[in-house]
């Protein structure tokens, strides 16, 4: 049984092996806690899919790729006796050998020696070449997967894969002898020469993967944006003569993200395609209601999502989404929370944006964007009045959503906005 | 006030800073280095690693001219000491090498400001010199200013009577008699200059063993030769406090057993130094120092402040010049996004004493306590050739190694040019390698490094001189 990196979430490719908290040779249950990744957006926890014995892989602290083997779980040796490398038998050896004598080793450590598991004494990675360890962090290698053509499987610095487009000419680190200024620059690639106003960096992985997941986004969608306003005063008079209230009731303020949320759900049983999503050559409609709503966290904006939504009170939303920061802000949110929605809104309006088409997160088909509230002279009544007013759009993959259903939807998210009594009431 | 914009600010030229700032520069970087001394390198040029290996050196001629040569059957008759000569040769070797990174700093055009820094904010720096105040902007700033000797409370320095290790490397006569406080490197070093040089030296240690970071075998062992020298040791002994009196200082030393006299022409105190933060205006940007006065950082050698970097002696780890180098590059190149990083399990550690005593990978007490399986070999200079021709063969190699892959863990040494023989072992450390590796390594013989081979054999059981 392998132990592989999982997808951790939108557009994290790499994670660090943050604790393992059994120890390679350990014999662990199915289900027992094995480890921990460090992601930039979340931490997880691994647990074991099988009892057996754990061979540890790749060491705490290490990077390593989505899907990378981290380590195997030999299930023959289930329930078989636990590996002995056990504090006693260690000792015993420690204590000849610090009796100073070079012996060679004996029959108390041969037995160590004979565990069919790895020998790993000293605790570090297998070895290679120093050089190794920088350029496969440089390259994103996971040095798991290389063969090491030196001595006893050693790697080379010649057995790494080409950088693509990270010229970092090997074994070229000799900082102790100063190099020509040019040479090493236009090496490295950072900085352009010849003009001083332009800057060279290399995209890291993170933003390479980002980039392609939007351009995918874009070219395998059929993605079209509408937009509609709303405005805003009465939600903002409701939320202002119940906030106290509210807060004292249930303990967290009422803000207008639970009544977007609701709007959302509300919209979504009555447009079911918003709600669905392509599968091959069939089209998955949903019956329930999961809405991924952008929370900015000390560590960045994270999207987790709210489940069925449309079954739980304002209250419910509120507390869902100020748990979903503080744990984004210490890194607690888990896999779980992270994956599986079947709808978003994203909300531009956090950065001050007053118009802004937010872009769709396959394989759902659409996306609502919120954006700034301002004040603007509209027309009410035939008269010129001033209005807290908000843009906002849906972004939708014309493929299964039609561009009457897209706006019709967005029309209802408006009213209910505009008219939070009519969804209050379920009219 | 002037203000210059910078992409990186490096506060100290010593061993770390000056060599971030040309490691940041040679990666195009826009960089300025602030030094408040005259002259660039910091403590390890100025008064530090090179004067006193300079010293090292030229009192050891005199030593073996005095005491050795005869045996070589060369008659010298009676080596006459010019001490003003010897300081003189040591002055003209920092002066070449500050002067060298100078002309370093204008090859990598790097700006350099002589001034004292202080941290205005997380991007600003005012420099005070004699010539004024400046400000400079800085999109990340270094901090990199180093260490300095610690006083004791009941005996300051006075740089006359109580000296610390700057102004032992610059007498102008040797003293009668010395009274070291602190048997770590910098006591010893000191130490074993002036006593070659006909001083009565006494080291008054606290803790049961000199260099108390080193292995006890390789302490122990350096301790006899020392003796051997002249030098005379007290472990397990305080100075209590000190009085003047006619013949010159006459100290109190206490251990389990009870006081002692000791009459003295100066002390020299080498208890330890301590991170030097003072001045540099850290409150400024909110940033606090640990108990020991460090700067804690992260991986990427980044403060609790971002943009505020530190490195060398102000951050925890070894006080040595190639660690402060070694975090300088790293540093440097992790900011503009390479991904190098430090084992400081594999940065070799030296004592330039006689014999010198050199460590670099694990050490036998760690292994225990981490109860990880060792084997230890062991290879004496007395029976390596090339030391008995040299004259040279106190002392051992040891090697300690994995009993199972064979994988070298650690290499400790005491003995001749053991400086340059932990290189040897370094580089195998740090590749990973194992006895076998250096069992099917040719070494030149007869030559010192051979004793390295077979000490690695033996950890193996396989000593073909042992
Ligand atoms: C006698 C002696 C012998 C030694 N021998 C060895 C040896 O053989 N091998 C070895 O590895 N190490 C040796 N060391 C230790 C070594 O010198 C230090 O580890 C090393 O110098 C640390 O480098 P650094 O760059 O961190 O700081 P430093 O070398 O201390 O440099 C810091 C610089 O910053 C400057 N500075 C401080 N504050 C400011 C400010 N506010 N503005 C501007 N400038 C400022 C200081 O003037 C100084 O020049 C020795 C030390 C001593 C004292």
């Amino acid at each position: 049984m392998d132990i592989i990196v999982p997808q951790v979430g939108e557009s994290i490719v790499e994670a660090e092996i943050g604790q393992w908290f059994k120890q390679d040779g350990e014999q662990v249950e199915k289900d027992e806690l094995l480890l921990e990744l460090e992601t930039e957006k979340i931490n997880v926890e691994l647990n074991a899919d099988a009892s057996g014995k754990l061979s540890i892989l790749v060491q705490e602290g290490e990077t390593v790729k989505i899907g990378a083997l981290i380590g195997r779980i030999d299930e023959s040796a289930a329930g078989a006796e636990p590996a002995e490398k056990t504090e006693p038998a260690v000792e015993e050896t420690v204590e000849e050998k610090a009796e100073g004598k070079q012996g060679r080793p004996e029959t108390k450590q041969a037995a160590v020696t004979a565990e069919p598991s790895e020998p790993a004494s000293d605790q570090e990675q297998p070895p290679m070449n120093p050089a190794v360890a920088k350029l496969a962090a440089e390259r994103n290698i996971d040095l798991s997967t290389i063969k090491g053509s030196g001595r006893g499987g050693r790697i080379l610095v010649d057995d790494l894969p080409e950088a693509g487009k990270q010229p970092e000419p090997a074994g070229k680190a000799e900082p102790e002898t100063p190099q020509p200024t040019e040479s090493s620059a236009s090496e490295t690639g950072k900085k352009d020469l010849q003009d001083e106003r332009v800057e060279r960096v290399p995209m890291t992985q993170i933003r390479k993967k980002i980039a392609s997941r939007l351009l995918k986004a874009r070219q395998e969608t059929a993605m079209l944006t509408t937009f509609n306003e709303i405005d805003m005063s009465r939600v903002i008079s409701l939320r202002n003569s119940h906030k106290a209230a509210f807060e004292k009731k249930h303990g967290v303020p009422l803000g207008f993200m639970s009544f977007f949320v609701k709007a959302c759900a509300e919209a979504l049983k009555e447009f079911a395609a918003v709600n669905a999503q392509i599968d091959g050559d069939d089209i998955l409609y949903h019956h329930y209601y999961d809405i991924g709503v952008a929370v900015g966290s000390k560590r960045g904006l994270v999207v987790p999502v709210i489940r069925d939504a449309d079954r739980l009170h304002f209250d419910d939303i509120e507390k869902t989404i100020r748990d979903f920061a503080a744990r984004a802000d210490s890194g607690k949110l888990s896999l779980d929370d992270l994956t599986g929605g079947t709808f978003t809104i994203s909300n531009g309006g956090i950065y001050g944006s007053v118009l802004s088409t937010p872009l769709l997160n396959p394989p759902q088909s659409a996306i609502l964007g919120m954006h700034a509230i301002q004040d603007r002279a509209v027309v009410v009544d035939g008269e010129i009045a001033i209005r807290p007013m908000m843009n906002i759009a849906l972004s939708y993959d014309h493929r299964i959503i039609d561009g009457k259903e897209a706006v019709s939807f967005l029309k209802q998210i408006k009213t209910y906005i505009e008219d939070p009594e009519q969804m209050l009431l379920e009219m | 006030m002037a203000e210059q914009t910078f992409e990186l600010i490096v506060i100290g030229a010593g061993p770390g800073g000056y060599v971030a700032a040309i490691r940041a520069a040679q990666l195009g970087l826009n960089v300025a280095l602030v030094e408040k001394r005259a002259s660039l390198g910091g403590v390890c040029l100025n008064e530090g690693c090179i004067p006193s290996k300079a010293l090292l050196e030229s009192s050891e001629h005199f030593f073996r001219a005095r005491h050795e040569f005869a045996e070589h059957g060369i008659e010298v008759g009676e080596a006459q000491l010019n001490l003003g000569q010897m300081m003189e040769r040591k002055q003209a070797i920092i002066k070449k090498l500050t002067g060298g990174i100078a002309g370093l700093m204008k090859k990598n055009k790097i700006s350099t400001f002589q001034g004292e820094a202080e941290l205005q904010a997380a991007d600003r720096v005012r420099i005070k010199s004699d010539s004024g105040e400046t400000e400079l902007q800085g999109k990340s700033i270094l901090l990199a200013t180093g260490s300095e000797a610690i006083e004791l409370p009941h005996l300051p320095f006075d740089g006359e009577k109580i000296i610390n290790a700057r102004d032992a490397l610059s007498l102008s006569e040797v003293p009668k008699r010395l009274l070291v406080v602190g048997g770590g490197v910098i006591g010893l070093e000191m130490g074993s200059v002036w006593s070659r040089l006909g001083a009565e030296v006494t080291v008054v240690e606290m803790l049961p063993q000199i260099l108390p970071q080193s292995d006890p075998q390789l302490a122990q062992m350096l301790q006899r030769s020392l003796k051997k020298q002249g030098l005379a040791i007290l472990l397990e002994t305080r100075l209590e406090s000190i009085e003047q009196i006619d013949e010159g200082i006459q100290a109190k030393l206490s251990n389990e057993k009870g006081e002692q006299q000791l009459v003295c022409d100066k002390i020299l105190v080498a208890t330890g130094r301590r991170a030097q933060s003072k001045g540099l205006g850290l409150e400024n940007v909110g940033l606090k120092t640990n108990k020991q006065g460090q700067l804690e950082v992260d991986e990427d050698f980044q403060t609790e402040v971002a943009g505020i970097y530190a490195i060398g002696d102000l951050v925890p780890g070894p006080m040595l010049a190639h660690k402060a180098s070694d975090e300088g590059v790293v540093f440097a190149e992790r900011l503009v996004g390479q991904k190098p990083s430090i084992n400081y399990q594999h940065i070799p550690a030296v004592t330039y004493t006689w014999p010198e005593v050199a460590s670099v990978g694990r050490s036998e007490a760690g292994l225990k306590a981490d109860q990880i399986p060792y084997q230890a070999g062991k290879f004496y200079f007395a029976a390596s050739g090339r030391a008995l021709c040299n004259g040279t063969s106190d002392g051992f190699i040891k090697v300690l190694a994995s009993p199972e892959g064979g994988r070298i863990l650690g290499v400790h040494i005491v003995g001749p040019h053991a400086s340059e023989l932990i290189a040897e072992a370094t580089t195998v450390i740090s590749f990973g390698g194992s006895v076998q590796d250096l069992a099917v390594t040719s070494h030149a013989h007869p030559t010192l490094a051979e004793a390295l081979k077979e000490a690695a054999l033996a950890a193996a059981g396989e000593a073909i001189h042992g």
